[in-house]
């Protein structure tokens, strides 16, 4: 039984309450269907809210220790606001030889923060990441769904000016998204 | 050895339209699904798989075929997964298969869903891939649509669903029996084997788990018959291997190569060498797991199972990273011990507390508090690592651990009498 409570609580689309209910009866368990519940819900309202842990125990009928234990294990789930941009540089081996460390001391002097912090006005996190399966086209940052490749320092100004601007540039990998249009 | 041909996996890498289900089929895409579910029985895929000699391409690399052969044949209930986690520094050859050709992906996995008599398949890609899930997705939707997948696929009674499912940031669940897990809805942490999956798996009936790569081999091997595959590469390596290779050599990129091909070709003809003032110094032959070589033992060796075994090493995923001279061997281990230590999934000690202790003493040498007990200390740690675990990430961090001061234990011991200028190496690259 869902709460009413936290089901308001939750400010959750129409078209996400229905596909979470679609995932509950594509999946052979309701348990199974909880990493990709829980995506529904990231990427509509860019965390994981106490509200939504709440909605998450209910409708999938698991137990609040369940839905934490996912969430704090796998590195992708945010259970805190996030900024607004979030920039993922990869810092592993290949980016590493093809000049990753220039490319995160650079951010850190472009942006005034050090790895791991976010911008006291929220727009821009710096975080490093492990390989993104990008090694031949590094050194490599990850925003969102996207990857921005073969990154020099002058294009990584490039994306922070347009970011600075709302205006998110066309990602490396935009393109099969594109085509298909 | 000729290379003439050489696209059984990679006919489409690279076009714009390769991904569309109307260019797949326009060019033989489905034909050999259709002569599977025209009359083959499952058992005769096995058999044609086995005949192959394809071998697994996810890192193992057990033939598999044989693996098919180990679901037993009463299971009313069988799962299959695509692992397409890829998450093994160097690698990134599953993406492109998936990028630019999903449709083979998706054919290889039906047919391998249909010899192992599985009627639910998943193909798990990791969360960064954000990408790539929403494109595997279309095509999934494009395969239910033209009737390849669903009920009574094609008329034959045989029905088959395919759920794309995304990960969320684990290399662990990479790991069969941690991807299993991480899709019943819990931490993705290995369980102890046996159970074998093929025994029991996914909520706790037979599984059997491939890699993208070897389920992607598959719709030409039924077109072109086990012997035609067979022909291609060595005795003991059957076939093709995609080789992700990354570093400062001029071409960088996913290459199709038969299995047995010199690397000294490869690198002369194929990656063109390394670019302008830089020479190779060391090669990872098949993803940051595997005992690094130095550039003379690499020269030297064929590119197939066989050959990087007996040097030492292993072909792994096939992710190859090229090191040149002017890279420092006690920084890239520093690298590498830091993802090992941040991937462990903490259920065995000597992995857990090994992958930090090697990320601490070598974060030590490089920030100059190097002692002369350490390098042999290392060694220590690794030994009470290695073989001791569940999974074999505790190895696959071992071995890249003792083959860096094997080979290269001078750049170790340099590091040893080094007293580190302040504030020269990045935070991270310090330990912090
Ligand atoms: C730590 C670890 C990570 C792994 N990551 C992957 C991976 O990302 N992709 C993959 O196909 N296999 C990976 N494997 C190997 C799988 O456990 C499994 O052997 C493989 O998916 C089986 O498919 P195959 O027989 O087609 O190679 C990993 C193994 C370990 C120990
Ligand atoms: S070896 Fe490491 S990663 Fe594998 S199960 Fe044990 S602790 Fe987890
Ligand atoms: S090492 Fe950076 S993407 Fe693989």
């Amino acid at each position: 039984m869902e709460n009413p409570d936290t089901a308001t609580a939750l400010q959750l689309s129409d078209a996400a309450r229905e596909r979470i209910e679609a995932l509950k009866s594509r999946y052979p368990t309701y348990q199974s269907a909880l990493m990709p519940c829980i995506w529904t819900i990231q990427e509509e309202l860019g965390w994981i809210s106490p509200a939504a842990v709440d909605f998450l125990t209910e409708t999938l009928e698991v137990t609040r220790a369940r839905v934490q234990e996912v969430l704090t294990f796998y590195t992708m789930f945010r259970t805190e606001e996030p900024a607004e941009y979030v920039l993922e540089v990869c810092q592993n081996i290949s980016c590493h030889i093809l000049g990753a460390r220039e490319l995160i001391a650079h951010l850190e002097k472009r942006l005034g923060i050090r790895l791991g912090e976010t911008t006291p006005d929220g727009k821009f996190a710096l975080h490093g990441v492990e390989c993104l399966g990008a090694c031949g086209h590094g050194p490599v940052i990850q925003l969102g769904k996207h990857f921005y490749e073969y990154l020099t320092t002058e294009k990584a100004d490039e994306l922070l000016e347009n970011l600075r601007k709302d205006v998110v540039p066309r990602a490396d990998t935009d393109r099969q998204l594109e085509e298909d249009s | 050895m000729s290379r003439d041909g050489c696209n059984i996996l990679s006919a489409r890498f690279g076009r714009a339209d390769g991904h569309l289900l109307k260019t797949y089929e326009a060019e033989g895409g489905y034909r050999a699904l259709r002569m599977v579910l025209d009359g083959m029985k499952a058992d005769e895929v096995i058999d044609v798989v086995k005949e192959s000699g394809l071998r697994g391409r996810g890192g193992a690399g057990f033939p598999t075929g044989v693996k098919w052969g180990f679901v037993p044949k009463d299971a009313e209930q069988v799962y299959f997964f695509v692992n397409a986690d890829e998450s093994e520094p160097g690698t990134f050859k599953d993406r492109y298969l998936l990028d630019y050709d999903p449709h083979q992906t998706i054919e290889g996995t039906i047919i391998s869903c249909f010899a192992v008599r599985a009627n639910l398949a998943f193909i798990y890609i990791r969360g960064e891939f954000g990408w790539l899930v929403d494109r595997a997705q279309k095509a999934v939707d494009e395969a239910y649509a033209a009737g390849f997948l669903g009920e009574n696929i094609l008329g034959s009674g045989y029905s088959l669903d395919m759920i794309v499912h995304k990960g969320a940031g684990a290399y662990i669940c990479g790991e069969e029996t941690g991807l299993i897990n991480s899709v019943t809805g819990t931490k993705g942490q290995p369980s102890i084997k046996p159970p074998f999956p093929a025994v029991a798996g996914y909520l706790g009936k037979p599984t059997i788990v491939n890699n993208v790569e070897t389920v992607a081999a598959v719709p030409w091997i039924m077109n072109n018959g086990a012997a035609a595959y067979q022909a291609t590469g060595t005795e003991k390596s059957a076939g093709t291997k995609l080789w992700s290779v990354s570093g400062p050599v001029r071409n960088q990129g996913v290459f199709e190569v038969p299995l047995g091909l010199p690397f000294a070709e490869f690198y002369r003809d194929e990656l063109g060498g390394m670019i302008d003032g830089e020479e190779l110094k060391a090669c990872i032959v098949g993803g940051s797991s595997v005992p690094v070589l130095t550039a003379d033992e690499i020269m030297g060796c064929t590119l197939d199972y066989e050959s990087l075994q007996q040097a030492g090493t292993m072909l792994g995923s096939g992710g190859m990273i090229l090191i040149p001279k002017s890279a420092d061997m006690v920084e890239l281990i520093k690298v590498l011990m830091h993802f090992y230590w941040d991937e462990s999934c903490g259920q065995c000690t000597p992995c857990r507390e090994g992958t930090g202790w090697l990320h601490r003493i070598v974060g030590r040498l490089l920030k100059g508090e190097g002692v002369p007990e350490d390098l042999d200390l290392l060694d220590k740690v690794c030994n009470g690592m290695a073989g001791l675990t569940i999974c074999p990430l505790s190895d696959a961090a071992v071995m890249p651990m003792q083959s860096f001061l094997q080979r290269f234990r001078s750049e170790f011991e340099a590091r040893i009498h080094e007293t580190a200028a302040p504030g020269s190496p990045s935070r991270w690259a310090r330990g912090e």
